[in-house]
């Protein structure tokens, strides 16, 4: 990292709350600015529409990302297509940013047979070959040391496409060994992995300051060697910068980069989750009032790039496309019952195919709930 | 008596338990200010106080190894972990030392805890808030494994769990959280551990024992019910303590029986069904007059889409136990 951008764990922003851009910083091309706008906008209207179908009993489950999307949009518009991704809860839309399909992607929530995943997984658990994004269990933390390990193997194979790796994690999880194991490793042998913690102010019900001790999350890095900054993370402008430099960096061989990134979960943890028993309404207007998209708008109205109307046909067109790939996806059916047993190895043992008898040959199983 | 669900059951066991002792301590992520995910430590931080109702940084390590090191000192913790699912970032604390500190110490360093976690399938929780690990920990010498199928058992057996010199894992079934109702004493008794519960009986020749535990309980009761009407009739054994357990009830209940089908939602290969059916084998093998049965979890991961599939519920225990009877 340039010192500049490092500067003694300082907070790096590009944007300011009233959507002026500072001078001195780089300029990012309005095209991004465009196409980040768009998929912000997207994501937010996917994870309205998903939390509505929840409350209707049509999904199981969402966790949404909810006044976190500059995060991991600057990731999807930085990465190139031979990199790699390894999201935690908050990061499945870096999918949708790289070309992975609204239908594909809305069919995970729903956990039929148009998903990649077979129904494997709950809700927000995506993940996609075609886009390099690999599957999350739900464990807090193992993502990170993998999203080291496949970088280090990118560097052994000195893979000439020069690829990164990017490793997301929550503040909640620098507390688990793991995230340490991954710093340590990723320090020691100069990998090109890029690991940025959502730091979202809270895990479930406990706020960062009684997580830890640190005074950042951002110094964790430092402490294995591994160069840290923190980054305003409800700036795209600023996230979209640190992310640059990083993943370069990663590709000319410099090795790994943690970015701290601030920013806040203005929703509850997940649908199971209501944040009105431990954190102040006030708390979250504050941060409201910080929120990445609006800030990203006054910014493009500045610059003459987005006015009332053509916000109104973006939104209009946004969500006409997911409505129409929810009713898509609400035609097709459920997994069928047989493939429980695909995939547990890549050919079925004897005992699994005893057990696939088994389930054929029994009664049908009641619905949930009956 | 009151009225009380398996979480309130639960809750007021360890608000007794507090108050008697001020050695208790809770811990864990989220088990403070909202009283953990299901609510089941709900109201305790307020009265206790945050010395005493901890909410943890999120380590399932750190939580398990500093509730070792408390213990040895002297207090008695119980730590939570949000879903059994998620123990394993702590499996070391409990496997390499938790269980094994009083025989390596030769008895010098028990460390007494009850380990709290919500296990079970059948709430939409997918591979990893829905598995049953209770025979990862059972293979372990050195720790008693509990698990409640209803409120006054829960509250009873908490109780007994706490006082008992050993290390125990405390697995809630979360299916029947809120479901499974019933009368809660007030104040303070015992469930004794290793006692399993006949909760009913086997009437005419044509008899089946089946055994299970937890959410699956009224399962093995729905089919049962179903079963009287084929002319079938079940005893039925609620093994409540999972490991050591009361091998002599069951045993007694196959003897009468002649017949065996052991329940659980774990996946079928090395599970508690499988040394079950060893230890009847084993003691009463002359007593069987059909082979032994188990109605299990498939050798798969937990599904997500498909869970009611994958679930060994009333559905797929009838037909065993009907099999099993006419053999
Ligand atoms: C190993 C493990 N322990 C506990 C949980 C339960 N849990 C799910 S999310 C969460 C909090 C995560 O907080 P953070 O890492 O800050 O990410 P955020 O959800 O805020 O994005 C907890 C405790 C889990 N999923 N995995």
């Amino acid at each position: 990292m340039s010192d500049d951008l490092a500067r003694d764990l300082g907070l790096f922003r590009v944007l300011e709350d009233d959507g002026s851009a500072r001078k001195d910083r780089p300029a990012v091309p309005t095209a991004i600015l465009l196409r980040g706008y768009r998929e912000m906008r997207r994501l937010r209207l996917i994870d309205a529409k998903m939390i509505l179908l929840q409350r209707q009993g049509r999904v199981g489950f969402y966790g949404a990302c909810t006044g976190q999307e500059a995060v991991p949009i600057a990731t999807g518009l930085v990465l190139g297509e031979h990199d790699w991704v390894f999201p935690a809860l908050r990061e499945q839309s870096v999918m949708l940013v790289r070309g992975f399909s609204l239908v594909q992607f809305v069919a995970q929530v729903y956990g039929n047979a148009g998903d990649v995943q077979k129904g494997r997984q709950m809700p927000s658990h995506h993940s996609g070959r075609t886009v390099n994004q690999v599957s999350w269990s739900s464990c807090i933390g193992p993502q990170v040391p993998q999203a080291v390990g496949a970088a280090w193997a990118m560097k052994l194979r000195k893979d000439p496409n020069r690829p990164v790796s990017i490793g997301f994690l929550g503040d909640g999880a620098t507390s688990q060994p793991d995230f340490h194991s991954a710093m340590t490793f990723a320090g020691l042998y100069k990998v090109p992995a890029v690991i940025v913690c959502q730091n979202n102010h809270w895990s479930i019900s406990v706020p960062t300051h009684k997580q830890t001790a640190s005074k950042t999350i951002a110094v964790k890095g430092r402490a294995y060697g591994v160069p840290s900054v923190r980054v305003d993370g409800n700036d795209l402008l600023a996230m979209y910068t640190v992310l640059s430099e990083a993943t370069q960096r990663a590709r000319d061989g410099h090795g790994p980069t943690f970015v701290e990134a601030l920013t806040y979960r203005i929703g509850a943890h997940s649908t199971s989750d209501d944040p009105t028993r431990y954190r102040s309404e006030d708390e979250v207007e504050a941060w409201r009032k910080k929120d990445p998209l609006d800030r990203l708008r006054k910014h493009l109205v500045h610059l003459g790039l987005v006015d009332d109307a053509s916000d109104a046909a973006l939104e209009a067109e946004l969500t006409d496309a997911i409505n129409a790939a929810v009713k898509k996806v609400e035609e097709l059916p459920l997994p069928d019952r047989d493939t429980l047993f695909d995939d547990v190895y890549a050919e079925l043992p004897w005992n699994l195919r005893e057990q696939r008898e088994e389930l054929r040959a029994s009664p049908k199983a009641p619905a949930h709930g009956a | 008596m009151a009225q009380m669900n398996l979480v309130a059951a639960i809750n007021d066991a360890l608000r007794l338990a507090m108050k008697a002792d001020d050695r208790v301590v809770v811990m864990g992520e989220d088990v403070g200010k909202v009283g953990g995910v299901f609510r089941v430590t709900q109201g305790l931080y307020d009265e206790f106080g945050e010395d005493r109702v901890i909410d943890t940084p999120l380590s399932e390590g750190g939580i398990l190894g500093t509730a070792i090191g408390m213990a040895l000192y002297g207090l008695l913790p119980v730590p939570e972990i949000q879903f059994a699912d998620f123990i394993f970032p702590g499996y070391d604390q409990i496997v390499s030392e938790l269980a094994k500190l009083r025989y390596r110490s030769g008895g010098e360093y028990p460390a007494k805890m009850v380990i709290r976690t919500p296990v079970g399938g059948g709430i939409r929780g997918g591979l990893y808030h829905s598995q049953s690990p209770e025979s990862l920990f059972i293979h372990v010498a050195g720790l008693k494994v509990v698990c409640p199928s209803n409120p006054y058992d829960a509250k009873g057996l908490l109780l007994a769990s706490l006082r008992d010199p050993d290390p125990v894992l405390f697995f809630e079934p979360k299916r029947i959280y809120r479901a499974a109702r019933g009368e809660v004493p007030e104040g303070d008794y015992t469930v004794p551990l290793s006692k399993a519960k006949v909760v009913r009986e086997a009437q005419g020749s044509k008899a089946v024992t089946v055994v299970a535990w937890g959410a699956m309980l009224y399962e093995a009761i729905a089919a049962a019910e179903e079963a009287e009407k084929q002319g079938v009739s079940c005893e039925i054994v609620d093994l409540r303590t999972l490991w050591p357990l009361d091998i002599d009830t069951v045993v007694e209940s196959v003897k009468k029986t002649g017949r065996v089908v052991v329940v659980h939602e774990a996946p079928r290969t090395c599970g508690l069904g499988g040394e079950i059916v060893a230890l009847v084998n084993e003691k009463a093998f002359l007593h069987l007059e059909a082979p032994p049965c188990r109605v299990t979890g498939f050798d798969t991961p937990f599904p997500y889409t498909l869970e009611m599939d994958y679930l060994p519920l009333a559905h797929r225990i009838l037909p065993a136990v009907v099999a099993t009877a006419n053999y």
